[in-house]
């Protein structure tokens, strides 16, 4: 049996490094990459506490979550195609309409 | 035979609104058909009613419908409720009677103007509204009534609206009527707050049982006889009326000479418990009264406008009529409004249809000779001038001697002095009218001549019934001297109108005032005899003589200028002041303050809107960590 703490310690490396992808790299594939780590750690969280606490609360809220991150994935890649198209480019620094 | 008498105005109602609705699909030959059919209806519905009225003994008096309770709050109570009594019913069969033949006349009058349906609508609309009027049961109806004919006054003096004039002539006839009725509303909310209801039947009795004070009485009376001197044009608010003429003719023959404008008179007279209880406010109406009858009368002389000569006239006549209900003799003011009704609408009609002859020519002094080329119009404009002038067996004499009478056994000898010296001046301008339009030389343009012919039956027929009715509507009310109890009219209206005191004469008391008034009506027509027929020099030669007065008179006392330049143009002076420093500065300042200091926050908040992906996660994530901070510790 392996303590709660070593899957929330991973899930915290994972969460970690997710966020510090997503702020080191420039371009937009890869941070979308990191956004789904991110997301993962999350739900290796889920899971660890559904496991401790005995319950499927924690399990049917992941599989929301991956169902969700899907559906995401599918609108964000589009959304990521289409910004290349017009602009030639997905680096962030160099996509800057929404400056108020 | 009473029981259906609220349809009276609801018919009137329903045509507008058919007109309002599809008038402009239907054929003009229909439209004017359902126009006046609404108002005849409506008369034989009057008709029946007062036959009703006649056979209902006094005690069920007044017959009231209550269609549904209209304002209910608190203890404020308005009813949407009509009532017949005697006072209602005289002025229904005037109201649809005279608008009848004025509906009929009009429809030859305004058969090639292009707004012919709209002109129907707003006849019908007005018959409705004076219906309302003069039917209510309660002061807060009869205002509703009151401000309705208002409108549709300035809809159809502004009936020609592409003019300059006939708009400015509306827009004056509202505002000033407006001031009247704010004078007015401020009365209806005194009796509110003091007798707690607008029924005229409780504040009758609230009178009657002492509830007000006569001071209070009096200033209730006085403030709900201004709105009377806005909508009756007295002085000091006449000054509309005159100018109202812009409108087409029948409109000032029904509006402005036989119904709205005697709408004061009526209100008195349906308020004559208040006015007799409070005494003084009745010497007011009456002097009021009298100095406008005088007044109107002077600036009627000098007029070469056809219709203004008309217009100065009916103020003048409702003077009278102001005398009469002023003196305590309501039943008298009533009769001379409901015979005034039938000449001066006759005038009015027979001027425009003089007006039709010429192609639109309104100048007396571009007229003359005309009675060989209108062999229908002469003769009844003749028998309305006779009537108003007051000679013996037409019906003016009758109404105009009742209130000098009355005048003369209240005991107000100023007043009566005055009422002669106006019936003086009322002959003398009517027949000045006459000579000058149907006697002496022509002197027609000649553009206007080539085009002179009597107008179609359509107009001339009204004229014939109107004549009739001017020479015999008199005989139900004749004076004491004829005969003891000949006086139905008064009779008729005793169950409204409680009288406080009558002093009687002695029967040749009686015959004297006659006598003088018959004198001074002859001694009027023949100095406009002698003025514009046998020597037409005089009248040029008075005006070359007293240079001044002439101007004054021709210039109508430069009231207009005076009322210009203390009223209209201090309250542009003053507006402009608060526009300058109010509007601009205050409200201006308030407005765009807002909008800068909105902008200001915008420019502040946007310096965060870089729109760069990485600034907003980092904005995000440093904010769910200190939400986590917060939950944690």
């Amino acid at each position: 049996m392996i303590p709660l703490n070593y899957f929330l310690i991973l899930s915290i490396i994972l969460f970690v490094l997710g966020a510090i992808a997503f702020f080191v790299k420039r371009d937009l594939i890869t941070q979308f990459m990191a956004i789904e780590i991110m997301f993962n750690a999350a739900n290796l969280a889920f899971l660890a506490f559904a496991k401790s606490a005995g319950s499927l609360d924690g399990q049917i809220i992941v599989f929301f979550v991956i169902t969700v991150a899907a559906a995401e994935a599918a609108v964000g890649l589009a959304i990521i195609l289409l910004i290349f198209r017009q602009k030639k480019t997905i680096k962030t620094e160099d996509i800057q309409s929404m400056k108020g | 035979m009473t029981d259906y008498f609220w349809l009276i105005p609801f018919i009137p109602a329903l045509s507008t609104l058919i007109l309002v609705l599809f008038g402009q699909k239907l054929p003009k030959k229909y439209v004017s058909f359902q126009a006046c059919f609404a108002v005849f209806a409506s008369f034989v519905v009057s008709v029946i009613s007062f036959i009703g009225l006649l056979q209902t003994s006094h005690e069920h008096l007044p017959i009231i419908k209550n269609l549904f309770s209209w304002i209910h709050a608190g203890s404020f109570q308005a009813d949407l409720a009509l009532q017949l009594d005697p006072l209602s019913s005289v002025m229904t069969l005037v109201v649809t009677g005279v608008g009848f033949l004025i509906h009929w006349y009009s429809v030859g009058y305004m058969a090639d103007d292009k707004g012919y349906t709209r002109y129907f609508t707003y006849l019908n609309l007005f018959t409705f509204a004076m219906l309302i009027l003069v039917m209510g049961s309660n002061l807060v109806l009869m205002f509703v009534g009151w401000e309705g004919v208002g409108l549709c006054s300035y809809l159809l003096i502004g009936f020609w609206f592409e003019k300059h004039s006939a708009a400015n002539a509306g827009k004056k006839a509202f505002i000033v009527n407006r001031i009247g009725d704010a004078a007015f509303l401020l009365g209806i909310f005194f009796i509110f707050i003091n007798i707690g209801s607008g029924e005229f039947s409780a504040i009758n009795a609230a009178i009657g049982s002492g509830a007000i004070t006569q001071s209070l009485a009096t200033l209730i009376a006085i403030l709900l006889f201004v709105g009377a001197t806005g909508k009756s044009a007295q002085i000091p608010l006449y000054i509309w009326l005159p100018d109202a003429m812009e409108g087409p003719t029948p409109v000032s023959a029904l509006i402005h000479a036989a119904t709205m404008v005697t709408a004061g008179v009526y209100m008195v007279s349906r308020m004559n418990v208040l006015y007799t209880f409070s005494g003084s406010a009745g010497s007011l109406v009456a002097i009021i009264g009298a100095v406008t009858a005088v007044f109107a009368a002077t600036m009627a002389l000098t007029q070469n406008d056809i219709k203004r000569v008309l217009a100065y006239s009916t103020i003048s006549q409702i003077g009278y009529m102001f005398i009469g209900c002023g003196v305590g003799a309501y039943a008298a003011g009533m009769f001379h409004l409901y015979t005034h009704a039938f000449f001066k609408s006759l005038l009015f009609l027979a001027a425009g249809s003089v007006m039709h002859a010429l192609s639109g020519e309104l100048n007396m002094q571009k007229m003359g000779g005309l009675r060989k080329y209108l062999p229908l119009t002469y003769p009844t404009f003749l028998i309305g001038a006779i009537a108003i002038a007051g000679i013996p067996f037409l019906s003016g004499f009758f109404s105009k001697d009742a209130i000098l009478t009355s005048a003369y056994a209240s005991g107000q000898y100023f007043v009566w002095a005055l009422g002669i010296f106006g019936a003086v001046l009322t002959a003398f301008y009517m027949f000045r009218l006459i000579f000058l339009t149907f006697f002496g030389n022509e002197r027609l343009e000649p553009e206007a001549k080539k085009h002179l012919h009597e107008s179609p039956s359509m107009m001339t027929v009204p004229l014939v019934f109107l004549a009739f009715f001017s020479i015999v509507a008199g005989y139900v009310g004749l004076p004491v001297v004829v005969g003891k109890n000949l006086d139905f009219f008064g009779r008729f209206l005793e169950p409204v109108i409680h009288k406080a005191h009558e002093v009687h004469l002695s029967l040749g008391t009686e015959w004297m005032l006659i006598l003088i008034s018959v004198a001074v009506a002859v001694t009027g027509i023949f100095i406009a005899w002698v003025f514009y027929i046998k020597n037409p020099k005089i009248p040029k030669d008075l005006a070359a003589r007293f240079p001044g007065l002439y101007k004054l008179l021709y210039n109508k006392y430069y009231v207009d200028e005076i009322y210009n330049t203390l009223f209209v143009n201090s309250t542009i002076k003053g507006s402009e002041i608060v526009y300058d420093h109010f509007d601009l500065k205050v409200i201006d300042g308030a407005v765009n303050g807002s909008a800068k200091a909105t902008n200001f926050f915008g420019k502040v908040l946007s310096y965060f809107q870089t729109g760069f992906i990485k600034d907003y996660a980092l904005i995000f994530l440093l904010g769910a960590i200190l939400l986590l901070g917060y939950l944690l510790f």
